[in-house]
């Protein structure tokens, strides 16, 4: 159990060099230093002067439609006969899903450096549209980057981003997922590091990044925790978020971090079952450090160091690493991570819908999942607070091929 | 004297500029590599670099990439990747050989662990590209007590201050990125190079190494009078891919391109 003092430790952190204890840091090649260096100085001076932090709540109130509801989930809770279930409410933002308070965020970053251009690798293509969008509204050009097997999957996300404007890139090395969509962003990057920014959509990569993440998301927990008192008069017993690479969950976390009393719970994607090496749960399945994407974190490799294929339904959660604050809060004990099977998001994704009325997307199902198993465990006063990442419109097609039916 | 410092000593004192091919080991099967290793060498070239096959080459084109799935097809490991060394070392007692590649399969095996098996393998120096000095504190110490050189990039968009960091924390060579970009991707301007090559002497007692964009024996003959090292990378590799059905013709093929650019350096 971390004490006072070491919680206090872990909400200042990253220190200088972008470590949150032995995790994190900047591991990449020489051509992008600069421009790390470039934009972690620019970061620094505007998260701090007060015209940007009053431009960055307008765009999240007026664009975005800040605050998101925290909702009682009054009809699932009763059924599952025990802890009371709160939905904060992400999959309400403009474009779907969480994603968004971050691009709203590095935009305005971007449109300081006077950039032309903005890149971003993507998953599910929630933080595919969330770039395109902001690129639309602030006249840039776009440049997504998926994996060949994720466009399969999100081809109406797909189809949404090329409506917005961007040029969305099929990446066909590696696994043709998440991973290589990254790969391919950052090999942009370094060819067009001149006029573009680079815009990460999870709080991964190299420093700043899942420093910079973290404090757009971090409005999830500021507000959850602010409303859960409001509506219950106290803080919930504990948190609940999916992690793919890690930033709707961090943005919930991070608020509550010297809440000691509160539970912080992951959810990663267990995909066929943690045993069957099927799964993409760096965490929870006990990965070594290891260094991909711009940081040291827990990852998912072989004894030889190669990158290990992953394998999950949600292909927002279908990455090998996790951004390096998680693998500290678990290694100082303060957060706890499990794991949730493809079989197990998949059922939470229609009793969700069935019991109220909230289709969630299949990355937040994971997190609905694990909710779900908790409840009934805990008393009937206790508060689990699940952070719906985002709507599950997306993965509509998933499902349904799922059922046998092609539209 | 590292065995690297001592063949750019030698160089200097003949005029003439290291020849240093690079390519991926086990590509496209481990077999070949050690033959073409010393087919490099007889070729002309005095330093090998040697990739160690990475799942995610961040910093490299389609070609190397392709490369290191040729390679980790076969399953080539970076313990296999020393026992390479070690093999080519029985025969070859002077020609220095670099690994370059990415951390975590150094992360995997561990700093020491490394160190150790690198030294024992008769290795001279290691390039990783994705840690930079800024994390490379450790990394360094064990290298440096295994007389193994730690050698550096440098882009053209490393300023004055980092130059200055990195010329110190490195030894052996510097080695200078001399496009912003991916392996294999854009051509060099020699003229831009040779600029910034004159800020980096200003820090450096080091010799200089130039790559990316070196493709045939004008380019490389262009960067031998300016840089004191040629290294050569995604056209050999390619070479390799061409003939990657023809195994036993790789060493003699990739020699030959090798073989002509030393001619054109040393004219
Ligand atoms: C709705 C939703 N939730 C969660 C995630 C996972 O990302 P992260 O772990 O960064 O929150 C994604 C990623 O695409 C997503 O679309």
């Amino acid at each position: 159990m971390p004490t006072k003092e070491d919680l206090a430790i872990a909400k200042q952190m990253p220190d200088a060099g972008g470590h949150f204890g032995q995790f994190g840091g900047r591991y990449v090649s020489e051509t992008l230093m600069a421009a790390l260096q470039q934009l972690e100085q620019t970061y620094e001076m505007l998260w701090r002067d007060p015209q940007f932090q009053a431009e960055f709540d307008y765009d999240l109130a007026h664009y975005v439609g800040r605050p998101s509801p925290l909702y009682h989930a009054e009809r699932l809770s009763r059924e599952l006969g025990g802890a009371q279930i709160y939905l904060k409410r992400e999959d309400l933002n403009h474009t779907g899903a969480h994603k968004v308070n971050n691009t709203i965020g590095q935009a305005l970053l971007a449109k300081f450096t006077g950039k032309p251009r903005v890149s971003a690798e993507t998953g599910a293509g929630q933080h595919g549209v969330a770039t395109a969008t902001v690129a639309a509204r602030l006249g840039l050009e776009c440049t997504v980057y998926m994996g060949e097997e994720d466009i399969r999957r999100q081809a109406l996300n797909v189809y949404r981003m090329r409506l917005l404007g961007a040029e969305v890139v099929s990446v066909t090395s590696g696994t043709r997922t998440l991973k290589d969509a990254m790969n391919e962003a950052m090999r942009d990057w370094v060819t067009n590091v001149d006029n573009t920014f680079y815009i990460i959509g999870t709080a991964a990569g190299p420093h700043p990044y899942p420093k910079l993440v973290r404090d757009f998301q971090s409005i999830i927990g500021r507000e959850a925790r602010q409303q859960c008192l409001a509506q219950t008069g106290k803080l919930p017993d504990a948190l609940v978020a999916c992690v793919g690479g890690g930033s709707n969950a961090i943005g919930l976390f991070h608020p509550f971090i010297e809440d000691a009393d509160v539970r912080m719970i992951g959810v990663e994607a267990g995909g066929y079952g943690i045993e069957t090496g099927q799964h993409a749960a760096p965490l929870s399945s006990g990965c070594a450090p290891g260094v991909l994407h711009g940081n040291r974190t827990c990852l998912m490799s072989d004894d030889g160091g190669q990158i290990i294929g992953t394998h999950s339904v949600s292909a927002g959660l279908d990455y090998p690493g996790v951004g390096p604050e998680h693998s500290y809060l678990q290694d100082i004990g303060r957060a706890e991570y499990t794991a949730i099977n493809d079989d197990e998001a998949l059922h939470a994704f229609r009793h969700l819908t069935l019991t109220e009325g909230i289709m969630p997307a299949l990355e937040s199902s994971h997190a609905v999942a694990e909710a779900m198993k908790m409840a009934p465990t805990m008393d009937k006063d206790q508060i689990i607070l699940v952070n719906l990442s985002g709507r599950g419109d997306k993965d509509i097609h998933t499902v349904a091929e799922i059922d046998g039916i092609n539209f | 004297m590292s065995r690297i410092t001592e063949c750019f000593n030698n160089l200097k004192s003949q005029g003439r500029k290291a020849l240093i091919p690079f390519v991926t080991a086990g590509d496209p099967d481990p077999k070949v590599t050690v033959p073409l290793m010393h087919a490099l060498v007889e070729s002309g070239a005095d330093i090998l670099e040697l990739g160690i096959p990475f799942s995610d080459p961040m910093a490299d084109g389609p070609v190397i990439q392709l490369a290191c799935e040729r390679a980790l097809l076969h399953g080539t490991r970076l313990t296999d990747v020393l026992d390479m060394v070690a093999e080519f070392r029985q025969t070859d007692q002077t020609t220095p050989v670099v690994l370059m590649g990415y951390l975590n399969p150094i992360e995997v095996m561990g700093y020491s662990v490394f160190a150790e098996k690198a030294k024992a393998a008769g290795l001279d120096g290691v390039l990783t590209v994705d840690l930079p000095p800024e994390e490379a504190g450790v990394f360094n110490q064990l290298m440096k007590a295994a007389d193994i050189d730690v050698i550096y990039l440098l882009s053209p968009t490393t300023e004055v201050e980092r130059v200055k960091l990195i010329c110190a924390a490195g030894s052996g060579y510097v080695y200078y990125v001399s496009v912003k970009g991916v392996t294999g991707s854009a051509s060099l301007n020699v003229p831009e190079v040779a600029e910034k090559l004159q800020m980096i002497r200003q820090h450096t007692d080091m010799p200089v190494g130039v790559g990316f964009g070196i493709r045939d024996d004008a380019s490389a003959r262009a960067v031998s009078e300016i840089a004191d090292g040629v290294i050569v990378g995604s056209v050999l590799v390619n070479k390799i891919a061409e003939l990657a059905g023809d195994q036993d013709k790789i060493p003699d093929a990739v020699a030959a391109i090798t073989a002509s650019m030393r001619q054109a350096m040393d004219k």
